[in-house]
């Protein structure tokens, strides 16, 4: 008997299974997973968890017979009938209860891990001119194999190259191998014949010499790993997220701005190794704050929105580099800005913001449509609107509801070829 | 009761030397005096982690990749993670050796439980009981699951993923009717065919006389009907409808056939559990109760530890009434147990009842030579069909329903556990475990070889019970792509009416990429 204790064997056997399964079923687990998100709380839309499929894609179909007209079953635990009773049947009608089930189950339940999650929800987006600003950003320097070399320190000595090296020269040279020289050595003892001796002597002391004048390895066989420097594209990207938080912005708009950067968050996340973030907040002057500051302290003031691109660009000049960092931005505000500040924001978001972001996204978060249609556009609307139609490469959208979140960040990040104008 | 005597101490830890100690006694107890014979034994201890692995590739080690086992997967870790069931205590394979998983949640008794019920319950039963020992090959199982991943993984690298999930789709659905079910003659292979054409052909040399060639015959019988030669040509009539294709599917590559040979190998060897639930499940729970009680009496196990275990088997062994929320069928272990109990007590201790109904055993003394020659010759429903005691059955207080839809008044009861329903009943309960009552009985029946080769196979309906409609026309999509050609499904009845047809068409992709 043995006892086996498996318990530290790798767990995920039927990882793969699983994988196939996801991909099976992907067109619908995928709008399974955007139904799932779109009602549920920001800190737990991209959390994983229970989605429902239709169980047509995955169903696995046998032959089964549903139960005839005339059937007879067992029960245990009788307790008062007797032979000849009759019992009404369940459920009315002369239908039966449990029997013609029909198709069965018509939904299929499981639980997703966040991983295959956001997969799912971010799979058919992309990140616009990430390949452009890689290839133009300074790059950084790593190793790279590059084949062999004849000097080098032992670390590196490459054991399988020298040894096949060895063996040819070997062979070229006719080396007698041991194997060679044993036998040689067993058919003299055995031998009787004293000239084949005598020659048999002579051929093992011919051997044994060129044994010793072709060494086995020789320094001429050794090589070394070879290798090349070679230049890394950077793979650090920052996120800029500016919010207007004078008093026009209500509470159920900063929590749409929230759940639209926590998006954008999650999606460099996937992309890029280290994703850095900044949040500045403004009313009439900008300043960069922590996370739980952003979001959760109020403040009072004026609206300024040039104040908080004032504040992005110098943070860029003084910490991000647009040479070593890409660069991502994301604005939102309910659209008021001051009088006359128009100018001044225009002038900075063209001179100095666009230039070094890969993608600024402007999100207007709005109260309720009733209200706003009775509204003009706003100012900042009215402003980026102008700004895009000259040809500012920057993206806004208009958001209202929870609900919307979700479809105005895949519009966003919707792959390029099934989106001919990305604005 | 002195505690040196005690397998572990109470309050359930054990560790890997307890282990070896538990199984040593369970060993002596099970071998020497229950006088089970058991393939040698591997115990592993895993986490429920791999429990849920081990439960997505049908309880197997190891399997090929498909991606319905990641369904199953998904489908138990929801389960099983939203606390909507539990996880077996262990699973047991019928190899050899015979593997046993252990969950390392289970305490001390438990796992002495567990030993003794799998490691000497299942395993003496896999061992000796006929169904498995015609149908699976314990000692191979392990390696053909083993060739099979590896063919397939191969198979995949060479022909891509999509392509053999298609064919493992199809092989899949036909499952069911992998299987052979008789063990009947198979036909000769080449080797066999060709040494007899030899010795025929040496007789006629041995016996030829041209005279004969000169005798006057009677004219030409008519030349045999050549539907029945074709018939027979094929194997025709074929319930084996995997085997079938495997042989005579027209358009196949051989990779695919092997595929198909591969899941019918694997629905074969699963093919007699589902036959033996109750046999085997009663089997283990009695092994398991044997040992513990006897490792109790010898003060092996403490009375605290003791009354655990009681706990847990009187959970395994409950048998909700009818009309309990918790009813939903009857409970294999409860049955089982409760007859291999009472068989026990009809082999020791006889009334004039049992000797008038069992005259063969009751009263024979040896209540263990009884049983195991009872787990070695029957399956569920001949045993129940034999074995089912008319106490037993006023002890669980049987009773049949009939269920006429043509009868307006309503359900009937047709037998209750007295003089006149004994044998109703127990006729009525081994019905409901006869897998040719339980599933469809389907056979491919003919080809239309020289017409448009259209398949034609037959489910022949018991008890006006048709197929569902819609799984039977997925399946029947299925057999048309493998067999590559239009198939026809008819259901008839006893005389041969047909009740209901389906027709399926290959789909596209089956008939240009398998060429």
């Amino acid at each position: 008997m043995h006892i086996v204790d498996r318990r530290l064997n790798p767990n995920s056997k039927s990882l793969e299974n699983r994988q196939r399964f996801l991909r099976r079923a992907k067109a619908q687990v995928q709008d399974a997973v955007r139904t799932a998100s779109g009602g549920r709380d920001m800190g737990k839309a991209l959390e994983g968890g229970e989605v429902s499929i239709p169980s047509d894609g995955v169903r696995e179909p046998r032959l089964r017979t549903v139960p005839g007209d005339v059937q007879d079953h067992i029960l245990p635990g009788n307790k008062t009938f007797s032979e000849g009773d009759v019992l009404p049947r369940p459920g009315g009608g002369g239908g039966r209860g449990g029997a013609g089930e029909g198709d069965g189950e018509d939904a299929f339940r499981f639980m997703l891990t966040r991983e295959e999650f956001l997969e799912m929800f971010l799979d058919d987006l992309e990140l616009p001119d990430m390949a452009k600003r890689r290839m133009a950003s300074v790059e950084r320097e790593g190793l790279r194999r590059a084949g062999y070399q004849t000097s080098g320190s032992p670390t590196s000595m490459s054991i399988g190259r020298t040894m096949q090296l060895a063996l040819v020269r070997r062979t070229a040279l006719k080396r007698p191998t041991s194997a060679n020289l044993a036998a040689l050595e067993a058919e003299l003892a055995e031998c009787k014949d004293e000239a084949r001796r005598k020659t048999l002597t002579a051929e093992i002391e011919a051997a044994k010499t060129r044994m010793r004048r072709i060494p086995y390895i020789d320094p001429i066989d050794v090589r070394y790993r070879r290798f090349e420097v070679e230049p890394r594209p950077v793979a650090r990207a920052v996120m800029f997220c500016l919010m207007d938080v004078s008093g026009s912005m209500t509470e159920h708009m900063k929590d749409l701005a929230k759940r639209f950067f926590l998006l954008l968050y999650v999606f460099l996340t996937r992309r890029y190794k280290q994703v850095d973030v900044v949040f500045i907040r403004h009313t009439d002057k900008a300043e960069e704050v922590d996370e739980d500051t952003f979001f959760r302290s109020p403040a009072s003031g004026g609206t300024l929105v040039s104040s908080a691109l004032a504040a992005m660009a110098r943070i860029v000049g003084e910490r991000y580099s647009p040479n070593d960092w890409n660069i991502y931005a994301a604005q939102a505000s309910d659209g008021d800005n001051a009088h006359g500040d128009g100018q001044v924001t225009a002038q900075l978001l063209t001179e100095a913001v666009l230039p070094v972001c890969q993608y600024f996204a402007y999100l207007e978060v709005g109260a309720t449509s009733h209200l706003r249609q009775s509204m003009p556009e706003s100012p900042l609307w009215t402003l980026y609107e102008r700004l895009q139609e000259e040809g500012a490469p920057l993206s806004m959208r208009r958001v209202e509801d929870r609900n919307e979140i979700f479809p105005v960040f895949r519009e966003l990040f919707r792959k390029r070829d099934a989106q001919q104008v990305a604005r | 009761m002195s505690s040196d005597k005690l397998l572990f101490r109470e309050g359930g830890d054990w560790n890997f030397s307890t282990l070896q100690r538990i199984y040593d006694a369970c060993e002596d107890v099970a071998v020497n005096e229950l006088g089970l014979d058991v393939y040698p034994n591997q115990i592993e201890v895993i986490t429920a982690e791999q429990m849920l692995d081990a439960y997505a590739s049908m309880g197997m080690p190891l399997f090929y990749k498909h991606w319905s086992f990641g369904k199953h997967y998904a489908y138990h870790e929801t389960m099983y993670r939203k606390g909507w069931a539990g996880l077996a205590y262990e699973i047991v394979i019928n190899s050899s050796p015979c593997v046993s998983y252990l969950m390392e949640g289970n305490s001390a008794t438990m796992q002495t439980l567990v030993i003794a019920h799998a490691a000497f319950g299942h395993n003496h039963f896999f061992k000796n009981n006929y169904l498995f020992q015609t149908w699976t090959k314990a000692d191979t199982i392990l390696d053909y699951l083993d060739f099979a991943k590896r063919y397939i993984a191969k198979c995949e690298d060479r022909y891509g993923q999509e392509e053999v999930a298609r064919i493992l789709d199809s092989a899949h659905a036909l499952m069911g009717q992998g299987v052979h079910r008789y063990h009947g003659a198979r036909g000769p292979d080449l080797r066999h065919e060709e040494e007899r054409q030899k010795s025929r052909r040496a007789h006629q040399e041995r016996i030829f006389n041209d005279l004969w060639r000169t005798l006057p015959t009677a004219a030409k019988a008519a030349s045999p009907d050549f539907t029945e030669r074709r018939r027979a040509l094929l194997g025709l009539p074929q319930e084996n409808i995997l085997y079938f294709l495997e042989k005579a599917a027209p358009r196949l590559t051989p990779w695919q056939r092997e595929v198909l040979r591969i899941v019918r190998q694997v629905a074969q060897y699963f093919y007699p559990q589902g036959q033996t639930k109750v046999m085997n499940e009663g089997t283990a729970t009695f092994v398991h109760y044997k040992v513990m009680k006897r490792l109790h009496e010898r003060g092996q196990i403490s009375d605290g530890n003791y009354l655990e275990f009681l706990q847990s088997h009187t959970n395994v062994v409950a048998q909700p009434s009818f009309d309990d929320q918790r009813f939903s069928g009857f409970n294999p272990y409860a049955l089982g147990f409760s007859m291999m109990c009472d068989i026990e007590r009809i082999v020791t201790e006889p009334d004039d009842e049992d000797r008038e109904w069992f005259p063969k055993i009751a009263g024979a003394g040896d209540p263990m030579a009884v049983l195991r020659d009872i787990w070695a010759n029957y399956r569920d429903d001949s045993f129940i069909g034999q074995f089912l005691s008319p106490r037993l059955i006023r002890e669980m207080r049987l009773f049949q329903l009939h269920d006429d839809a043509g009868f307006k008044e309503g359900i009937q009861v047709e037998a209750i556990h007295n003089e006149r329903g004994y044998r109703r009943i127990r006729r009525e309960l081994a019905k409901q475990y006869d897998v040719g009552a339980r599933e469809p009985n389907i056979e491919v029946v003919d080809v239309d070889l020289a017409g448009d080769r259209r398949l034609i196979v037959h489910h022949h309906v018991v008890g006006g019970a048709l197929l569902d409609r819609g799984d039977a026309e997925r399946v029947l999509q299925h057999l048309a792509d493998l067999w590559s050609y239009e198939v026809a499904l008819r259901e008839v009845d006893a005389d041969q009416t047909v009740l209901r047809e389906h027709l399926a068409k290959p789909r596209e992709a089956a008939q240009f990429e398998w060429v």
